[in-house]
């Protein structure tokens, strides 16, 4: 473990290295662009944060974020483009944020996305953007590719701090929108139909919106202020938001337009059903789905002890099942509520983990042991039911599969026993069943995602559907280019008719 | 919002209010429940039973015991208070047609979620006899609710205050015992009960239908919190319930899974003496 780089030796570093840019007279020639050294993200000391949910990675200095930009070669190719969902122009952005235009900048990302507070902090840039950048390419490493996430969030942060204006909203149409769910799909989709001046109205089963943006992702990675911004910024568009409703069960998805007169529907109720491992033990007492664990944490608030009423499990030696950014977040919760021991068992090595590389390293930082090529086999429990320990099993890499990455085996006779009192399975999910089940001629694939065309249209006249209702598991940016396509294709429906 | 229009004390620890939340009174059927919060911020979710609805008031009736916190802050609420957060209905609707002779097993407070389905196994055209149980008098709730739905009343006391002294199964087991027996049975009551009801009635293979409470957050498959081991299938109370065979339910599994948080809260988790007690009566 490198020791921790403290804030004001990152921000003195930069001011040096700005410093010395800033006194010549010619422009930067490429081949010095890429001397620029790659500005680390200021953090938390790890030992600090380990007992604190503020977020870890503080955010660029302004030298930084100039510093940064300044190592984009300005490639007339653009590759980043290409690897960004939404196609935000990245070297535009970062050409305005290099020359300290910062009002410009995050002028050029909003035309694109918008949540970048959001994707800024918590999009997997190193297997997007960056991972297409010429600047890493030439480095021969990605992880040195200019971060263009970093000077995202620091633009959208300096907007967010400098007063952002609310979108202008055109005269009304008379036509309704009924919005389903409230994660970043549904936010994208509220937005860009609310813009047309069609009326909107959000429908969220919790009661508050959001969606996994708040119950999912921890406040150490996704301040909740941040997300209660956008959701503040779409009420003063207008955008009517209901919580504690149900649709499939509140309402029947089919009579928001019967009954209720909406126009139009877009379902953006995410893939809310846990998977679990399907192994002895699974219902002992001290096993969570992660989304349960970090529910209670995040959205029930069950971390402040004191004052929530909701609990969560107090463990001394955690598992966590799984390779994911969801996780990466339930095992650095589970060290933020006081555990002991945090270990991660994932069944392919780091290099195939879905994580994002610096939750990943946030992890390992925060103490989180590590277990690859390892498997849950069994959980053992006592006699009251309480998770005492787990059967892990160890693998090898074999060929590669169907996902190009080279498939886990098994070695056989090579179990062993970690004691352990709880386990967070953190797997993926499945989609959840309550809209389909309740609403007839609604198509699903064989996983139950609801099956669109190009526009985001449904089987369904009139209802869209886009995020990981329609993708499985996917990531935020994702979801919000889903909803931004879904979203031309309402006001293009509604413009005709 | 939604504003309490009645609140009624039904015995010591047990209140009923009714809500005004016209969108579950108009969706809900009898079986599905709602979830309550009373602070967005710290409050804690908890589900309860849909006892009855009026759709013309635009009401929902919720029967609830105190027994921790939430419930506690619930029962200080009064006529004209609102409950900040209340969503559903939530769950399966019961299953119901017309299957004959129904026999409704309801202890202590699982006489609330049960009034619904006799009231619609009833409408359906069946001949119902209704046991209740408490653990005294005073504990019965809904007597003259039942009284007007059954065609046969039960009432048991553990401690013979009222109708018979005993456990419910006592009389579930004569019923199956008559030929022919009861075509189905729907037990709610606290776990224990309900698995003892199974269990009376899987000799004489009376299907029969229990309704779980189990550990919830957001009741709408997101957690899984709220999963039960039925059969070899694990199922989600809150999607795939709350109704579920009884004979296939793991009561066990479920019982150390109601007491997640308590055991953690006592130094030493003991073994539930009442299961001891209720097994040693059985025998």
């Amino acid at each position: 473990m490198s020791a921790h780089d403290t804030p004001q030796q990152i921000q003195h570093d930069a001011a040096e290295g700005l410093e010395q840019i800033l006194h010549r007279k010619e422009p930067l020639k490429p081949k010095e662009r890429m001397a620029i050294p790659m500005q680390k993200m200021p953090t938390q000391d790890p030992q600090i944060r380990r007992d604190n949910m503020q977020e870890v990675a503080m955010g660029y200095f302004p030298e930084q974020a100039k510093l940064e930009s300044m190592r984009c070669l300005q490639c007339k190719t653009a590759p980043c483009v290409k690897g960004c969902p939404v196609g935000i122009d990245i070297p535009g952005f970062l050409a305005a944020a290099a020359e300290g235009d910062f009002q410009r900048s995050i002028g050029i990302i909003k035309q694109s996305s918008l949540l970048p507070q959001v994707c800024g902090r918590v999009c997997p840039q190193e297997t997007q953007c960056q991972e297409h950048c010429t600047v890493g390419k030439s480095l021969k490493d990605v992880n040195q590719a200019v971060s263009i996430g970093r000077v995202e969030r620091y633009v959208a942060d300096w907007e967010r701090e400098h007063g952002v204006q609310a979108p202008s909203v055109k005269a009304p149409t008379g036509k309704r929108v009924a919005v389903v769910g409230s994660g970043p799909a549904s936010i994208t989709v509220a937005a860009d139909v609310r813009r047309e001046g069609h009326e909107v109205t959000m429908f969220e089963a919790f009661h508050k919106p959001g969606g996994v943006l708040l119950y999912g992702i921890p406040e150490f990675r996704l301040p909740k202020a941040i997300v209660q911004k956008e959701v503040e910024s779409l009420q003063a568009m207008g955008v009517e938001i209901k919580t504690n409703f149900v649709i499939g069960r509140t309402r029947k998805l089919l009579d928001l337009m019967k009954k209720d007169g909406y126009d139009a529907i877009f379902i953006g109720t995410g893939a809310g059903l846990p998977k679990f491992m399907n192994i002895e033990g699974e219902n002992l007492v001290g096993v969570f789905s992660a989304n349960e664990y970090l529910t209670r944490s995040n959205l029930m608030r069950a971390y402040d002890r004191e004052r929530a009423d909701t609990p969560i499990f107090k463990s001394k030696k955690v598992a966590v099942l799984g390779g994911g950014n969801v996780a990466m977040d339930s095992a650095r919760t589970a060290v933020r509520l006081g555990a002991d021991e945090v270990h991660l068992v994932y069944r392919r090595t780091e290099v195939e983990m879905p994580a994002r590389v610096e939750e990943v390293a946030h992890a390992k930082e925060e103490g989180v042991i590590f277990h690859i090529l390892e498997n849950a086999k069994r959980i053992q429990g006592n006699e009251y039911g309480l998770v005492t320990g787990m059967e892990c099993v160890r693998y090898e890499l074999g060929e590669p599969d169907a996902s190009g990455r080279r498939r886990p085996v098994e070695i056989p006779n090579s179990e062993f026993m970690i004691e352990v009192d709880t386990v967070i399975v953190a797997i993926g999910n499945e989609s959840n069943p309550l809209i389909r089940q309740t609403t007839p001629g609604l198509d699903v694939n064989k996983w139950g995602n609801i099956t669109v065309n190009d526009d985001g249209k449904t089987s369904l006249p009139g209802v869209f559907a886009g995020g990981d209702i329609v993708l499985g598991a996917a990531t935020v940016i994702l979801a919000m280019g889903e909803g931004r396509r879904a979203a031309a294709s309402i006001n293009q429906m509604l413009s005709t008719n | 919002m939604h504003k309490i229009i009645l609140k009624k004390q039904l015995s010591a620890d047990v209140y009923m209010l009714k809500v005004y939340a016209p969108l579950i009174a108009e969706e809900r059927s009898p079986g599905q429940f709602i979830i309550l919060q009373l602070d967005s911020d710290f409050g804690e979710r908890i589900p309860l039973t849909i006892a009855d609805a009026d759709t013309e008031q635009g009401t929902i009736t919720l029967i609830f015991q105190v027994v921790g916190k939430t419930t506690t802050r619930l029962a200080a609420l009064n006529e004209g208070d609102a409950i900040a957060n209340l969503v559903g209905p939530l769950g399966k609707p019961t299953h119901i047609e017309k299957f004959g002779h129904v026999v409704c097993v309801g202890g202590g407070i699982g006489v609330a979620p049960l009034h619904p389905i006799v009231q619609g196994m009833k409408k359906a055209g069946n001949r119902l006899t209704v046991i209740m149980g408490a653990r005294n008098k005073e504990l019965l709730i809904l007597e003259d609710e039942m009284r007007a739905l059954a065609d046969e009343l039960i009432l048991c006391t553990d401690d013979g205050s009222y109708g018979r002294k005993g456990l419910v199964t006592a009389p579930l087991k004569e019923l199956c015992e008559q030929t022919p027996p009861p075509d189905l049975a729907v037990a709610i009551g606290p776990p224990i009960m309900m698995k003892f009801c199974a269990e009376t009635t899987r000799p004489y293979h009376v299907h029969t239908v229990v309704s779980l409470n189990t550990i919830m957050v957001d009741g709408t498959g997101m957690c899984g919190g709220c999963r039960v081991t039925v059969g070899d299938e694990t199922k989600f109370v809150c999607v795939d319930g709350p109704e579920f065979d009884g004979h296939l339910v793991d009561f066990d599994n479920m019982m150390q899974r109601l007491k997640s948080y308590k055991t953690q809260e006592q130094e030493a988790p003991h073994p539930c003496k009442l299961n001891q007690q209720i097994e040693n009566m059985n025998r």
